[in-house]
C-alpha cells in the first residue's frame, strides 16, 4: 500500500465467468469460521476477468507486467515463510508499460489440474487461488481469489467389513464388527459389538470418530488428534451373549475425505474407537482405523426400492425378502 | 454395490443371547466390604483391626467367599507393593492422622468413633477400586491381602 498521496494507485478486482451459475461450498478458515467459496473439481477450466481500476482518474499507472496465477499450495503452519506449491499456473495480461484508463483483462486456465482436496487444518494448510499481480517497482499490487476443490470418488470396488475379536485375558473379550473399512462422508456405520465374556463392571460403552492429522517427516514427525465425535452406544452392564447394535449416522459430523501422504507433507486419517468405561472410570479402548471418501451427487432410486430396505430391521428376515422382491420387480417391469 | 440415496441401516445379524447367560447371575460379581472395626492390644499398643469380608464368582480368586483381619498399615503394605510391582495408578489411602497419634488431644485421637468410620469408609473405597482391575488381579500381593490369614512380609512378590 502507497503512503504517498501523489502518483497512481489502482483497485484490481478478479471475477470468474461463472461467478452466477457455479456451486460454491462452505469451508473452515484458519481461525475456525466458515465461509463460502466457489467449488471446481479437477480438470475443470477457471475462467474470468480482472478489472484494474485506477484510483485517481486522469492519472497514468506505470507498471512491469500485469499477469494472473493459478496456485495450489501447502503452507505449514510451524514454516509459514516456506510454500509448497504444488501447481502453478500463470498467464500474462499486459506487458510492461502504462495504463491510462481502467481495464478488463480475460484469461482462462484451461482444464487445470487440482490433484487434492482443500483442507485446512491445526497445523497445515492446503489452498488454492487465483492471484493477480500488478507489477511495479517498489511495491506490487495484488488480490486473491480463494476457491475451494473437492475430490470426488466411486463406490470402492474392494470394501470389506472389519471384524475382530479383541479382549482382555480372562477379563473382558468382545467381538466387533463394522459393516465396511470404507465410508462416503453421508454415510452410514452399521455394526455390532458382541460380548463373549464380561468379569468386569462395564458402566457404559461408546464410540469415537478420531481425526489425526500428521505433519512432517522422519524424525520430526508430529500428530494432532482431534475427538470429531463421541456417541454413546451402550448404557448399562451388559453380560456374556449379548449383543449392542452400532447406527452412526456420519452426515452430522464436520468430516473430510481420508488424505494420505498429500504431496508428501501431511496426512489426515480417521479411526473409530471403541470405549469401554467401567465402574471405576477405567478405560478400554480399541482403535480402528477407517477411510472416508467424498461422494458426488446422485439421481435418486425409486422409493418403493428404499423404501422395502428401510423397513426391514434386520438383513434377510422373511416377510421383507418378499417385499424387497416385490419392489424390485416393480422397477425393471 | 448399488448405488442408493439411502444408506442400508438394517442390523447385522448376531446370534441369539442364550437364556441362562441372559437371566444367570452375571460373571463380574465382586464385592468386597471393610467392617467390624476392633480395638486390640491394651495402653500405648492398642491399634485397630477391620474385617475385610470378599465375596465374588471370578476365577482369578481362589476363594469365593474369604474373610480376614487388617489393620490400617497392611493397607499401606499393599499399596506399596501395587505401586513397585504392577503399572496401574493406585488410588489414594484415607489419611495416615499422624497428629491423632500425639497426646493431649481432646478426643479420642486414634480411637475416635467418627475417625474410625471415616477411615473404614476410605479402605473399602480403596480395596474395591483396586479389586476390580484386572492388572492388579494378577498380582501376588493382592490375593495374599484378601484371602491369606495373615501377611507374609517375606513373600516373593510375583504375577499369580
Amino acid at each position: 500500500m502507497s503512503f504517498f498521496s501523489f502518483g497512481q494507485s489502482a483497485e484490481i478486482d478478479v471475477v470468474l465467468n461463472d461467478a452466477e451459475t457455479r456451486k460454491k461450498a462452505e469451508h473452515k478458515t484458519e481461525d475456525g469460521k466458515k465461509d463460502k467459496y466457489f467449488l471446481f473439481y479437477d480438470g475443470e477450466t477457471v475462467s474470468g476477468k480482472v478489472n484494474v481500476t485506477l484510483k485517481n482518474p486522469g492519472k497514468r499507472l506505470e507498471h512491469q507486467g500485469i499477469k494472473i496465477e493459478f496456485v495450489g499450495q501447502i503452507e505449514l503452519y510451524y514454516d509459514k515463510g516456506n510454500h509448497h506449491e504444488f501447481v502453478s499456473l500463470v498467464k500474462d495480461l499486459a506487458r510492461p508499460g502504462e495504463m491510462t484508463q481502467s481495464q478488463t483483462f480475460d484469461f482462462e486456465f484451461t482444464h487445470v489440474e487440482k490433484p487434492y482436496e482443500s483442507y485446512t487444518g491445526q497445523n497445515v494448510k492446503l489452498r488454492y487461488f487465483l492471484r493477480a499481480t500488478v507489477i511495479r517497482r517498489l511495491n506490487d499490487i495484488t488480490k486473491e481469489l480463494d476457491i475451494v476443490v473437492h475430490t470426488l470418488s466411486t463406490y470402492p470396488e474392494l470394501n470389506s467389513s472389519i471384524k475382530m475379536e479383541v479382549g482382555i485375558e480372562d477379563c473382558l473379550h468382545i467381538e466387533f464388527e463394522y459393516n465396511k473399512s470404507k465410508y462416503h462422508l453421508k454415510d452410514v456405520i452399521v455394526g455390532k459389538i458382541y460380548f463373549l465374556l464380561v468379569r468386569i463392571k462395564i458402566k457404559h460403552m461408546e464410540i469415537d470418530i478420531i481425526k489425526r492429522e500428521t505433519t512432517g517427516t522422519g524424525p520430526s514427525v508430529y500428530h494432532e488428534n482431534d475427538t470429531i465425535a463421541k456417541y454413546e452406544i451402550m448404557d448399562g452392564a451388559p453380560v456374556r451373549g449379548e449383543s449392542i447394535p452400532i447406527r452412526l449416522f456420519l452426515a452430522g459430523y464436520d468430516l473430510t475425505p481420508t488424505m494420505r501422504d498429500i504431496n508428501k507433507k501431511f496426512s489426515v486419517r480417521y479411526y473409530l474407537n471403541l470405549v469401554l468405561i467401567d465402574e471405576e472410570e477405567r478405560r478400554y479402548f480399541k482403535q480402528q482405523e477407517i477411510t472416508l471418501w467424498r461422494k458426488g451427487d446422485v439421481v435418486r432410486k425409486s422409493m418403493s426400492h428404499q423404501a422395502a430396505i428401510a423397513s426391514q430391521r434386520f438383513e434377510g428376515s422373511a416377510a421383507s425378502e418378499s417385499a424387497l422382491e416385490k419392489a424390485a420387480k416393480e422397477e425393471s417391469g | 454395490m448399488t448405488d442408493s440415496a439411502v444408506a442400508d441401516t438394517r442390523r447385522l445379524n448376531s446370534k441369539p443371547q442364550d437364556l441362562t447367560d441372559a437371566y444367570g447371575p452375571p460373571s463380574n460379581f465382586l464385592e468386597i466390604d471393610v467392617h467390624e472395626p476392633q480395638i486390640v492390644g491394651v495402653g500405648r499398643n492398642r491399634y485397630t483391626t477391620y474385617g475385610v469380608r470378599m465375596r465374588t464368582n471370578l476365577p482369578i480368586f481362589k476363594l469365593k467367599d474369604s474373610c480376614v483381619r487388617r489393620r490400617y498399615s497392611d493397607f499401606e503394605w499393599l499399596k506399596n507393593e501395587l505401586e513397585r510391582d504392577s503399572k496401574i495408578v493406585v488410588p489414594p489411602l484415607p489419611g495416615k492422622a499422624l497428629k491423632r497419634q500425639l497426646p493431649f488431644r481432646g478426643d479420642e485421637g486414634l480411637f475416635d468413633e467418627n475417625f474410625i468410620e471415616q477411615r473404614r469408609v476410605g479402605l473399602e473405597q480403596f480395596i474395591n477400586r483396586i479389586a476390580g482391575h484386572p492388572l492388579a488381579q494378577n498380582e501376588r500381593c493382592l490375593h495374599m491381602f484378601l484371602q491369606d490369614e495373615s501377611i507374609d512380609r517375606n513373600y516373593i512378590p510375583g504375577k499369580v
